[in-house]
C-alpha cells in the first residue's frame, strides 16, 4: 500500500460519512432557506438586489438592527459580569450542594425560550410577583430582556470558562508566584492568558444566542422591542412582507456567519496545549470570611437570578386555584386549540425523540468524519457550516420548509416528520460539539495497538472508540432532546394546529386574554420546565469531565 | 529471513526518515535498533507494523510482500513506547483483546492469559484495573497482551524507557530469558546502548534513516564503524589522524596504532582506559579540567594546549584534582582505526 492510496482511501472514507450529513443539511438547511430568500428577492425571474437598499433605508429597520446588537452587545457584558465569579466558585471552591447547584443553573440553558420569557413575565410582567408585592414591573423595559438573556446563559459562562478554570493546574500560578509574581499579577500572567480564549468563546456564544433571540423578546418585548429574529417572524407572518423578511434573513446570515467565523477562531485558540488536570484535584474549601462571603454572594446571585423566576412560575400555574389550571389543561373548551392543551406534551415528546434520533445519527457522523485533526480545509468549513443553524434564523427555517418542502418529490407538508426533521437542525450542532472533543481525545495509538492486536477499523472502533465515547453519546442525545423539546421559530411555523408543541401551546395561550389561558401557559410552562430539568439532570449524572463547549 | 526490508523509504514533508534502509531479520534472532531521537526507528517499526505506508520500497514478511496488507492481517505485535493499554479494559481484558481478535473460544482465552500472566510475573492480575497499575506492571502486561496472539513478529517500542534504573536492568536480562525460552522472532527499538547490547542478538545502529552500522554488541562496541557511532556509544576521544606505519598522526601528537589497522587519512578512536596518566614532564602535557565520579573510576576530563579535550579513566585513588598538570601517554591497544 502506497501513501497516496492510503491516504486516498481515508479521503473517500470520510468523504463517505460526510455524505449523509451534507445531504441532510442540503435539503432541509440550504435549500429551504435559499428558497425564502429567492422568494423575497425574485420577481418575474430576476433578482431584486435593489430591494436590499430600499428595506435597508427605511428606519424602522434600521432601528431593529440597532436594537438588536446593542441588547446583544449589554447582554453579554451583563451575563460576563454576573456570570464570571460564579464560572470562579464552580471551579475552585468545593462546598456542600455544588452538584446540585451545577445542575440548577444549567436548567435555564435548556429550558425552552418560551418558558424563559413566561418565567419572567410571571416575574416582573403585568400582575407579576413584584406587581403584587410593590407595584413594581420591567416587562416594559429592556431590562427584563436583559435579565431574562442573564438567566439564560449563566451556564453558557460557568460551563465554558469554568470547565476550564477547573482543570486548569494550580501548579502553574505556583511556579509563578515561586518566581516572585504577587498573587495578582501570577493570576494575570498565567491564568488569564490562559482563560482568555474561553471567555472570549463564551462571550461569542451568548452574544450569538442574544442576538438571535426570539421567543424571549417575543413575549417580553411587547410592541416596544424588537430583534431581527422577532422582526422577520413579524414580516413573515404579519405582514407577509417577504422581500424585508428575506433581506432580514441575509442580514442575520452575515452577521452570524462572521460571529461563528470568529468563535472557530478563538475555539482553535484554546486548543492550543495547556496543561490541563483532573479537575476534582483543583477545587478546595473556601477559607476565611472573606471567601465564605463571596462564595454567599455567587449562591445568592444563582439564587435571586435563577430560582425565584423557576419558583414564581411554578407558583403562578397554582395561582389561588389550587390544580385548577393543570386540570384545564386537560379540556377542550377554550377554542384555543382543536385539542386539550395536555396533548402537547404528548406531541413534544415524540416530536423529540425522533428529533433526537435524527440529530444523533446525523451529528454522530459529522462528528466522526471531523475526528481527524489534520483535517483540511474542506473539512473546517464542513465544520463551521454544522454551526450554522445556531443562528440562522430558525423562523425562516421554518417557514422555508412550508413553502420548499411542498412539492414532489419532496411533499413533506401533510407529514409529522416535518417538526423533528427542523428540530434536528438545531440538535445537530450540540451533538457533534459534544462529541468531538471526547472523539478527538482518544489517542490514536489505541486503534493502532488494536489494529496491531488483528482488529479490523471498524472492529477497532468499536472495541475502542464507542466504549469511551458512550457517555458523551448519551449527552448529546439528551441536549439534543431538550433542545428539540424547546424549539419554538421553527416549530411555531410548521406545528399543525391540531398537534402543537409545549412551546407552541404555552406562546400560544399567552397571546390570549384571561387568567385561565395566563395560568393554563404557567402551567404547561411548569410541566416543560419539569421535563427539561429531568433531562438535565440524567445528564448531570452522566457528565464527563471533559471540557465541553456547552 | 522472516522479515525483509527492501530500500524501505517514508518520507515527512520532504525529508526522509527512513532512507533507503535494507534490513533482514532471521527467524528468532533478537534484533536491537539503536539510534538517538529523531533517527527514524519508531518508523521503522510503524512501517513494518503497517501503521505508516511507505513511499517506496517493500517489506517482506516469509518472503511476502505486505504492501496492501493492513495492520490487521499482518501477523506481527507491536509494544507501544508508553504501552497504550485500553483504560477501559481491566488487565485480562488487555491481555485477552488479539485473543478475541483472532477468535479463540473462550475457555482457551482465559486459559491462555492465565499463562501469559504468569509468565510476565503478575499471576492472577488479570481482574485488576490497569489504571492501577505501576509503570513496571503496565510494561508486563504490555508485553502479555503483545505475545498473546503468538506473532510471528514482536517488535518492542523503547520497551523500557519509562521504567526506572534499576527495573531496567533487572527486566532486560528476565526479556531476553523469556524470548529465548519462547524463541520470538524480536524487533526492538531503543536509544539506550545498554539495553541494547543487553538485549539483542544483532544491534542495528541508526542515523537520520539510514543504518551506519549492524553487527554483535560486541562488534559493535569494539569496532564502531563511523565517528558518529563511536560518540554515540559515549566515546569522546574521536578524532581525525593520518596513519603511516603503525603510528597514527593525530593533534595529540603521535600515537600507537594496533598492528595492520588501515593506511592514510582515518578516524581514530582513543578509549578512555587508552588514555594513561604520567608524570607532568612525561608525554603530553595536559590540565585536568574535570572529573566525574563513575562508581568503578574517575572520568578525568584533560586539556591539552591546543587540542582537542581528552577523556580518561583513571582508578579512584590515582586520579589527579580539578587544576593539576599531568602528562598523557597512549596505550596502542586500546585505540581503534575507524571506517
Amino acid at each position: 500500500m502506497t501513501r497516496s492510496a492510503a491516504k486516498r482511501r481515508g479521503n473517500a472514507a470520510r468523504l463517505g460519512l460526510m455524505a449523509v450529513p451534507v445531504a441532510f443539511f442540503a435539503v432541509f438547511f440550504a435549500y429551504p432557506v435559499a428558497a425564502i430568500v429567492a422568494r423575497g428577492l425574485k420577481a418575474d425571474g430576476t433578482w431584486q438586489l435593489g430591494r436590499i437598499g430600499e428595506v435597508l433605508a427605511q428606519s424602522d429597520v434600521r432601528q431593529v438592527l440597532w436594537f438588536t446588537t446593542w441588547q446583544a452587545l449589554a447582554s453579554t457584558a451583563l451575563t460576563l459580569l454576573v456570570a464570571l465569579p460564579g464560572a470562579y466558585a464552580f471551579a475552585r471552591y468545593d462546598f456542600p450542594g455544588k452538584q446540585v447547584l451545577r445542575a440548577v443553573v444549567t436548567v435555564p440553558f435548556v429550558l425552552p425560550t418560551v418558558v424563559v420569557g413566561s418565567a419572567f413575565m410571571a416575574l416582573v410582567g403585568r400582575g407579576g410577583l413584584l406587581d403584587d408585592l410593590w407595584g413594581f414591573r420591567l416587562d416594559t423595559t429592556v431590562w427584563a430582556i436583559l435579565l431574562a438573556h442573564v438567566f439564560f446563559n449563566y451556564a453558557v459562562v460557568v460551563r465554558t470558562v469554568g470547565g476550564l478554570w477547573s482543570q486548569l493546574d494550580p501548579r502553574q500560578e505556583e511556579a509563578a508566584r515561586m518566581l516572585g509574581a504577587s498573587r495578582f499579577a501570577a493570576w494575570r500572567t498565567v491564568t488569564l492568558p490562559a482563560l482568555a480564549p474561553a471567555v472570549a468563546a463564551a462571550a461569542l456564544m451568548v452574544f450569538l444566542f442574544t442576538f438571535t433571540s426570539f421567543g424571549v423578546v417575543q413575549i417580553l418585548g411587547g410592541p416596544a422591542f424588537s430583534t431581527l429574529e422577532v422582526e422577520i417572524y413579524r414580516q413573515t407572518s404579519e405582514i407577509f412582507d417577504l422581500p424585508t423578511a428575506a433581506v432580514l434573513t441575509m442580514i442575520q446570515f452575515v452577521a452570524v456567519g462572521s460571529i461563528l467565523a470568529l468563535h472557530a477562531w478563538t475555539v482553535r485558540r484554546r486548543e492550543t496545549a495547556l496543561r490541563l488536570v483532573d479537575a476534582s484535584v483543583t477545587a478546595r474549601r473556601p477559607r476565611g470570611a472573606g471567601q465564605w462571603a463571596f462564595l454567599g454572594a455567587v449562591v445568592a446571585t444563582v439564587a435571586v437570578l435563577i430560582l425565584l423566576p423557576l419558583a414564581v412560575l411554578v407558583q403562578r400555574s397554582f395561582g389561588g386555584a389550587g390544580l385548577g389550571y393543570y386540570r384545564a389543561l386537560t379540556e377542550d373548551e377554550g377554542g384555543v386549540f382543536l385539542v386539550p392543551p395536555i396533548e402537547a406534551v404528548g406531541n413534544s415528546l415524540q416530536y423529540a425523540v425522533a428529533a433526537t434520533a435524527i440529530a444523533v445519527v446525523i451529528g454522530g457522523l459529522a462528528a466522526v468524519a471531523l475526528t481527524r485533526r489534520d483535517a483540511g480545509r474542506l473539512v473546517r468549513g464542513f465544520d463551521a457550516l454544522l454551526m450554522l443553524p445556531l443562528g440562522v434564523s430558525a423562523v425562516t427555517v421554518g417557514f422555508g420548509f412550508l413553502i420548499a418542502l411542498d412539492e414532489p418529490p419532496l411533499d413533506l407538508r401533510a407529514s409529522w416528520i416535518l417538526v423533528p426533521l427542523a428540530q434536528a437542525l438545531v440538535g445537530v450542532p450540540f451533538v457533534v460539539r459534544t462529541m468531538l472533543p471526547v472523539l478527538r481525545a482518544v489517542d490514536v495509538r489505541l486503534r493502532e495497538a488494536a489494529a496491531v492486536l488483528g482488529a479490523s477499523p471498524w472492529r477497532a472502533w468499536r472495541e475502542v472508540d464507542l466504549p469511551m465515547v458512550r457517555r458523551a453519546l448519551l449527552i448529546a442525545a439528551g441536549f439534543a432532546f431538550a433542545v428539540s423539546l424547546g424549539e419554538f421559530g421553527a416549530t411555531v411555523f410548521i406545528a399543525r394546529p391540531e398537534n402543537p408543541t409545549l412551546p407552541v401551546a404555552v406562546a400560544r395561550l399567552l397571546g390570549r386574554p384571561g387568567d385561565l389561558n395566563y395560568g393554563q401557559a404557567m402551567a404547561l410552562s411548569t410541566i416543560l420546565m419539569i421535563v427539561c430539568a429531568v433531562a438535565l439532570l440524567v445528564l448531570e449524572r452522566l457528565r464527563t469531565d471533559r471540557t465541553g463547549e456547552f | 529471513m522472516l522479515l525483509n526490508l527492501e530500500s524501505a523509504t517514508v518520507r515527512f514533508g520532504g525529508r526522509a526518515v527512513l532512507d533507503a534502509v535494507g534490513l533482514g531479520v532471521a527467524e528468532h534472532e533478537i534484533v536491537c535498533v539503536l539510534g538517538p531521537s529523531g533517527s527514524g526507528k519508531s518508523t521503522l517499526l510503524r512501517a513494518v507494523a503497517g501503521l505508516q505506508p511507505l513511499d517506496s520500497g517493500r517489506i517482506l514478511l516469509d518472503g511476502h510482500d505486505q504492501a496492501g496488507v493492513p495492520a490487521h492481517r499482518r501477523g506481527v505485535g507491536l509494544m507501544f513506547q508508553d504501552h497504550q493499554l485500553f483504560p477501559q479494559r481491566d488487565v485480562g481484558g488487555n491481555v485477552s483483546f488479539g485473543l478475541r481478535m483472532h477468535g479463540t473460544p473462550r475457555d482457551e482465552r482465559r486459559r491462555r492469559v492465565e499463562e501469559l500472566l504468569d509468565l510476565v510475573g503478575l499471576p492472577g492480575a488479570a481482574g485488576r484495573a490497569v489504571a492501577a497499575l505501576s509503570g513496571g506492571e503496565q510494561q508486563r502486561v504490555a508485553l502479555a497482551r503483545a505475545l498473546a496472539p503468538s506473532p510471528r513478529l514482536l517488535m518492542l517500542d523503547e520497551p523500557l524507557g519509562q521504567l526506572d534504573r534499576s527495573l531496567r536492568e533487572r527486566l532486560v536480562v528476565e526479556l531476553r530469558e523469556l524470548f529465548g525460552r519462547l524463541g520470538t522472532t524480536v524487533l526492538a527499538v531503543t536509544h539506550d546502548q545498554g539495553e541494547a547490547f543487553a538485549l539483542a542478538d544483532r544491534v542495528v545502529v541508526m542515523r537520520d534513516g539510514r543504518i551506519a552500522q549492524s553487527g554483535t554488541p560486541l562488534e559493535v562496541w569494539q569496532r564502531p564503524a563511523d565517528a558518529f557511532v563511536a560518540r554515540f556509544l559515549g566515546f569522546e576521544n574521536v578524532v581525525g589522524a593520518t596513519v603511516t606505519d603503525g603510528v597514527a598522526v593525530t593533534p595529540w601528537g603521535k600515537v600507537p596504532v594496533p598492528d595492520g589497522a588501515p593506511q592514510g587519512a582515518r578516524t581514530l578512536l582513543v578509549r578512555p582506559a587508552g588514555v594513561r596518566l604520567v608524570p607532568a614532564d612525561e608525554g603530553l602535557r595536559c590540565t585536568v579540567a574535570a572529573r566525574t565520579f563513575r562508581g568503578t573510576h574517575v572520568a578525568v576530563r584533560l586539556r591539552p594546549e591546543d587540542a582537542p579535550l581528552l577523556e580518561a579513566a583513571c582508578a579512584l585513588r590515582s586520579a589527579p584534582e580539578v587544576g593539576d598538570e599531568v602528562g598523557v601517554e597512549f596505550d596502542g591497544a586500546e585505540i581503534t582505526v575507524l571506517g
